[in-house]
This record gives structure tokens, sequence and C-alpha cells, in this order.
């Protein structure tokens, strides 16, 4: 196998490995748009980079945790209805990164590869970004997972058993965030949503408990990633979106069995 | 039976004064209330009353305006919500949701035991009807051990035969238990019989007192036969007071005409 074929399926698997735990809160929590205008200001986060000639990883992930942190305060000062608030986000977001990039593109952009991932081209800085990402992300998931499952069933009693609910949300949206930064790399801003929510959905249909559901997230998600690249080698398809297509056909075959409960 | 004496039995939570404005709208004026060790104490009031809110400021969930809380050092506080919405999407069995907080084996057998839910232990919570939601929040809000339990419209969306039912559940709990019990009725007229004392609340609070016997009311009699065996009676309001905003000088508290039993001034 060809080393850039193994650094992609690395870079891949590690963000599909921590897709599943946090698309399933996305999915249980119904946070799909929330995820969607995280993604679109990633693109934002980019043209940041090249405004101001740092980083694009840093500056992308700075992006997102900083419109994570602009959403929790919204939310929070704001009657707005959520989904109007964030519709007008993301797209907002959307466009001004498309318009930015293009005014700053000095010829060695391809603004495809940011919007569909470019996830053959991931290179060893991007495999290092990846795993300290899951390095922060992996320990802090399993040591709040319960109050995180407890806010997500209901928010007031979780408060009044002790739980810190303004961190503990805080928290996910942070962590959601950071993944959706790293997502980016490999299927695109477009797609990251689908690679959150798809693999979550499909293991909804396999499983009896959160653990299950989430673990199964993760592998069903590394799968895809590996059938994309294989697609994406073998037949010449953009990696990416062939990625996300693995992930659906999984999810039609997953419609074939009843619910485990 | 124990009967709560507010002469002898500790004082729970305290409230002063308290109110409350959000975005320059009144929705609590002046409450004052206290809540004793082993006493059962029934929130009433109409719609926008403000009943939720004065449970969130009892339960610490929001900040008053003004005035003070006063609860007991250590004061253990069960909740049940008066909603329980859990995504489908969400793989959770009964007994997972109620083992969610640090508990023992032997507390959550005895707490499903109680409310009757160990058949329903290996259920997924999105299929529980409104009466099977109803007992396993009240199972939830038992392991905490409290020694205040408040329900939001405990009996909400169940049927008669479950509201009696619950409703001796949660007498016979204050009974075991002694614990102190504040609980809003989803009925302006009709509260649990074992009550104490009732509270009407209508931003501020318009009256309270014990409820009344409930012989006197054909309308109870008729809907639900004999007193003993059911867990409700009618609450007659007493006004010290008028209210001088109503359009006829009518007391706030009557906002469902047709009601026997009022005695406005």
């Amino acid at each position: 196998m060809p080393e850039f074929l193994v650094t992609a399926l690395l870079a891949g698997c590690g963000v599909a490995l921590l897709a599943g735990p946090l698309g399933s809160f996305a999915v249980w929590r119904r946070m799909a748009y929330f995820g969607d205008t995280l993604a679109h200001s990633a693109l934002t986060g980019i043209a940041l980079g090249l405004i101001l000639s740092v980083n694009v990883n840093l500056a992308v992930m700075v992006c997102c945790l900083m419109i994570a942190l602009l959403l929790i305060a919204l939310q929070q000062k704001l009657s707005l209805a959520t989904d109007t608030l964030l519709g007008i986000l993301s797209h907002s977001m959307l466009a001004l990164g498309l318009v930015v990039v293009s005014l700053f593109n000095r010829g060695n952009i391809d603004l495809n590869a940011y919007l569909f991932g470019d996830l053959l081209a991931a290179s060893h800085a991007d495999l290092w970004v990846i795993a300290g990402t899951m390095a922060v992300v992996l320990p802090l998931l399993v040591w709040l997972w319960r109050p995180l499952l407890s806010i997500t069933i209901h928010e007031e009693l979780a408060q009044v058993e002790g739980v810190p609910v303004v961190w503990v949300r805080t928290a996910l949206m942070l962590m959601l965030a950071l993944v959706i930064a790293i997502a980016m790399k490999v299927v695109g801003v477009l797609l990251i949503t689908a690679l959150l929510i798809i693999p979550a959905a499909t293991s909804r249909r396999l499983v009896r408990t959160p653990e299950q559901m989430a673990v199964l997230a993760s592998i069903l998600g590394m799968l895809a990633i590996v059938g994309g690249l294989s697609l994406s080698y073998w037949f010449d398809t953009p990696a990416g979106p062939s990625a996300v297509l693995s992930a659906s056909s999984f999810f039609i075959l997953s419609l074939l069995r009843k619910p485990a409960i | 039976m124990r009967q709560a004496d507010p002469g002898k039995t500790k004082v729970l939570v305290e409230t002063t004064d308290l109110s409350l404005y959000q975005s320059d709208r009144q929705i609590l004026d002046g409450v004052s209330l206290k809540i004793h060790q082993g006493e059962i104490v029934t929130l009433i009031g109409p719609n926008g009353a403000g009943k939720t809110t004065l449970v969130k400021l009892l339960l610490g969930i929001q900040s008053p305006t003004s005035g003070s809380i006063v609860r007991q050092p250590g004061l253990k506080i069960g909740y049940m919500p008066q909603r329980l919405h859990i995504d489908p999407s969400l793989p959770l069995t009964v007994n997972r949701f109620l083992t969610l907080t640090p508990h023992d084996r032997d507390a959550v057998a005895r707490c499903a035991a109680l409310t009757r839910i160990e058949h329903l232990l290996q259920q997924p919570m999105y299929r529980l009807s409104g009466g099977e939601t109803q007992r396993v929040l009240l199972a939830r809000a038992l392991l905490q051990e409290p020694e205040l339990l408040v329900l939001d419209e405990p009996v909400q969306g169940v049927d008669v035969v479950g509201q009696t039912e619950l409703y001796n559940l949660i007498s016979r709990i204050r009974d075991e238990r002694g614990c102190g019990i504040f609980m809003i009725s989803h009925d302006l007229h009709l509260v649990m019989a074992k009550t104490d004392t009732v509270i009407c609340l209508d931003r501020h609070v318009c009256c309270h007192g014990h409820p009344e016997s409930v012989t006197s009311n054909p309308a109870y009699l008729d809907l639900f036969g004999q007193p003993q065996d059911s867990g409700v009676v009618a609450y007659t309001h007493h006004h010290d007071h008028t209210h001088d905003h109503g359009p006829q000088g009518q007391g706030n508290c009557d906002h469902r005409g047709g009601h026997e039993g009022h005695d406005h001034a």
C-alpha cells in the first residue's frame, strides 16, 4: 500500500473514531444543524488563516471554538428559535468563507479540497493534529460521559442532582467544534455533518445501550473511511464523498433490521 | 398516619418575599412560604401564575430578583419534572435511566418495588406511557433519599385510576419516609386528599390553608365516588383580600366559571 494511502487511512479513522460518540450526542440532542453551522464556519477559519498568514489548521480550530462559544452565549441571551439562529449563522459563515477565500486566493488554493475534503493529501502534520485532538477529546469524553448523558436526558433534573449543566454543555460544544475542525480535512465543510450523523443513526438500530451506540458508530465510521478510500483508489472518485456514500449504504442496509430496543 | 404539625417539625425550606422579574414582566410577587418535614404542600393556580417558576426558585435552578430562600443545610431534594422527553434515538432502558446517578443496587430494587415499575426495568424509556413515565420519574427522585420531594404536576396526563394510585403512593412515601412534599397540582380545584396545606398562587399567594372536606361537593362525588378510596379532594378558596384589578371586582383566583364553594369578598 502506498504511504499516502496509509496516512489517509490513519487520518480518516482517527476522525471517524471521535465522530462516533460526538455524532451520537448530536443525534440524541438534535444538534445536526449546530454541527452544520460549526462546519461552515470552518471555512471562515481558512479565510482568516489566509488573511493573517497563520497555520490554516490552527486558524480553523480557533475559529470553530470561537463560533461554538458565540453560539452558547447567543442561545442563553436571545429567545430566538435555535434553528433560525443557526440557519442565519450557518449560511452567513459559509458565504463569508467563500467570498474571503476567493478574494485572498493567490492561486494555490483548491476550494474543492475545503468543501469536499482532500483526505488523500493528508500530511504527517495533519496526523499529529488529529492525534493531539484525540488525546484531548477521548479522556474528556470518558470523564464526562455520565454527566453528558444526564444533561441529554433532562437538563433541569441533572442540575438538581448536582451536575454543572452549563459547563458540561459547553464542554460538549467545544469537543464537537474540535472534531469538526479536524474532520474538515477528511470530508470537507459540506459533508462533516454526514460523518457525524450517519454512522450514529446506523448504529442506533443495532444496539441496546448509549455506550454500544457510540462505539459502534465509531467502528461504522472507520469502515466507511476504508470503503471511501477503496473506492477512491480503484475508481479515482473523490475520497470524502465516497466515504459518506459508504456510510449511507451502511445506513440503508441497517434499515433491514428491526431496532434492538 | 404521621400528620405534619407546623409547630413541632423542622422547616425544610422557607422563602421570604420572593419576587422575580423577567424582561420587565413580574412573574412572582412577594411569595413567602414554609415547607415542614413530613408536610404535604400543594401549589395550585391558573396558567401563567408562576407555579413552575416558583419550583425552579425552590430547587435553585433560577435565582429570584429579590427575597430570600433558606434551605435547611445539606437538604437533599428529589425532583420529579413535569415532562420527560427522551429522543427515541437514545437507546436507554428504565434500569439505566434509574442508575445514571450514584446509587446502590438495593435502593434501586426498593424504589422500583415501591413505585411498581419492576416489570418495566428492561423497557426503553421512549416507549413508556404517561403514567409509567411518572412512576419511573418518581422512583428516580426517591433514589436520592430526599428529605424534600418536589413534584411538578405528578398526575398530569395520567388517567383517573392512575391518579388515585399515584396520590396514594405519594402519601405512603410521606408516611414511610417522613419527607416533606411540595407539589404542583394540574387542577385548580382538585388536590390530593392528604394535602396538609394548599397554596393558591397567582404571582402572589392568593390564599392558603387546609383543604376542606369533599362531601359537600356533589361534582366531586359524581366524578370520583367515595372520598376515602380516591386520592383527591376539592379545595375551597377563602380569600382574605380583594383584587382591585379584576374587571368585576372578582378575585383573581376565580379563573374558571361554574365551580362551587367560592367565597370572594
